[in-house]
């Protein structure tokens, strides 16, 4: 018997006033899978996770984690659901009013109560392990560029060791060698914990260096989702269409044409 | 046409009412969190520190110079039907029954009002309370409840000290400009002055810490908007907690004037 899948969504729904942005959604992310989902910008891929994450609640639908539904859980539940996460955001969310250390070491003393001098130390360990010296911990996230504040993020994202980790637009706002020193952090940090991933992202190159399987959102439907090796050959159009970046396709955009 | 006016007026009251009731969860939502655990010292003595102690300057400076022109105006007043022997009476009754809360309230909600509503606001429109809730925080209890309660603490203990230095201003201003006599003036401070006057005066100032830290909390935690977001709602923080202040004081002063 087949192992359950270890994040289930099935027929989310979730609209913004009239706009439909998840439209009878349904994935599913297996045990140690990388799963990158991609997407348009408004194809509902950041509305996904924030519904995973129980930041958003859809009208319709059923969201497992570890077999658990998680739509309606009481805070308490919820609260403990989400120890087994972690979650890296696009512009890294890094709490300014704490220093380095502090927002690495945030779930260890908050949700672990972790002594602070013990988690001091992890937090270093943790901004080792992304290319930060140590002499950053005592630093400002303001006084940070954006490549050291997403390493950061990904070292608060994986302090707790969880077992789950999500990734929203990792790369968008770097450098090139910036983006590919952030897919190999993750690569390598993910593999080095053996979690499940789930990552948003438009960016092709950086979808295929971190994925193991990969899906194409559009209006808020899972259009194609398959190996990550298989995108390039599958032929399905709208995957052809999104990776040419081309206006003429099956992929409609909210614009006016030239 | 008419029908167009109904409608208006039917849309006001909605939206009004739609807000009466998400600020009622709020703070049904506040007080809860006020009372259950976990509880999070470090943030509420860092709050202590910043509504109270950072707030010391501008609410002295506002007690006293409020004491000296009180005392000033009451002489003029007074010295028309041969009354001048109430000034220090009436100088420390309306300072600590009136004055010194209600206008310590209106600096603490300029200060510290707009500060939480532009902190918190700041945080919701950089992901950071989202990023506390992925990190299994609650952010009614590290946010909201920490600031809200060591609102209700300090403001009395700023308004007890802002009753002091107020007298000492109409003390001065009577004995070095209008020829009072230093020890009668100070007989008659005390001699009329009841407990209930200034404990009155502490119960008003704790009621309206409460508004002040739950507006700039409310309003903060619901921006929406990036920057001009954030603007408004320190806005609407301060603008808000004025009104709820001179609102509440009427109700206040009927309720505790026996």
């Amino acid at each position: 018997m087949s192992k359950p899948p270890k994040i289930s969504l099935k027929n989310v729904h979730k609209s913004f006033g009239k706009k439909h942005v998840l439209n009878g959604l349904s994935l599913d992310i297996m045990e140690g899978e990388s799963l990158v989902v991609i997407g348009g910008s408004g194809t509902g891929k950041s509305v996904m996770l924030k519904c995973i994450l129980g930041l958003i609640t859809p009208e319709s639908g059923e969201i497992f984690i570890d077999g658990q539904q998680v739509i309606g859980l009481p805070q308490a539940e919820r609260e403990k659901s989400l120890r087994k996460t972690g979650m890296l955001f696009q512009y890294a969310a890094l709490f300014d009013s704490l220093p380095v250390w502090e927002n690495v070491a945030f779930g260890l003393i908050q949700a672990q109560g972790m002594a602070r001098t013990k988690a001091r130390e992890k937090a270093i360990e943790m901004l080792s392990l992304v290319g930060l010296e140590a002499d950053m911990a005592d630093r400002n996230p303001a006084e940070l560029s954006m490549g050291m504040q997403k390493r950061v993020g990904l070292a608060r994202a994986i302090a707790t060791h969880p077992e789950i980790i999500f990734f929203d637009e990792p790369t968008t706002g770097l450098d090139p060698i910036m983006g590919d020193v952030i897919d190999t952090l993750i690569r390598d940090c993910t593999r080095h914990l053996g979690a499940t991933t789930l990552t948003i992202s438009h960016d092709m190159e950086s979808a295929q260096k971190i994925a193991d399987r990969i899906a194409l959102i559009y209006k808020g439907e899972v259009v194609w989702n398959g190996p990550a090796n298989e995108i390039e050959t599958c032929g399905n159009p709208y995957v052809e269409q999104f990776i040419r970046g081309d206006l003429d396709g099956p992929i409609e955009l909210d614009i006016l044409k030239p | 046409m008419e029908w167009n006016f109904l409608a208006a007026i039917g849309r006001v009251a909605l939206r009004f009412l739609a807000a009466v009731g998400h600020l009622s969860l709020f703070t049904v939502q506040t007080v809860r969190h006020i009372f259950l655990p976990p509880f999070y010292l470090r943030i509420f003595l860092r709050q202590l520190m910043n509504i109270g102690y950072y707030s010391l300057p501008v609410v002295g400076m506002t007690a006293l110079f409020t004491g000296m022109v009180l005392a000033l105006q009451i002489y003029v007043g007074s010295s028309r039907f041969n009354a001048e022997s109430a000034v220090a009476t009436i100088v420390v009754i309306g300072l600590t029954r009136e004055l010194a809360p209600v206008l310590s309230g209106l600096m603490i909600a300029g200060r510290v009002g707009a500060a939480i509503a532009a902190e918190i606001g700041t945080m919701r429109v950089t992901e950071q309370i989202d990023a506390l809730v992925t990190l299994s925080t609650n952010p009614f209890k590290y946010l909201v409840a920490p600031r809200v309660l060591a609102g209700m603490i300090t403001l009395p203990l700023l308004v007890l000290i802002a009753d002091i230095i107020g007298v000492s201003g109409g003390y001065l201003v009577a004995t070095e400009s209008l020829g009072f006599n230093p020890s009668s003036y100070i007989k008659n401070t005390f001699d009329f002055l009841e407990a209930r006057d200034v404990i009155s005066g502490l119960i008003k100032s704790s009621v309206f810490g409460f508004i002040v830290c739950l507006m700039g909390c409310y309003h903060g935690f619901n921006s929406t908007g990036g920057a001009q977001g954030v603007g408004r709602a320190t806005t609407n923080a301060v603008v808000s907690s004025f009104i709820l202040i001179l609102i509440s004081d009427y109700f206040l002063t009927v309720m505790l004037l026996d």
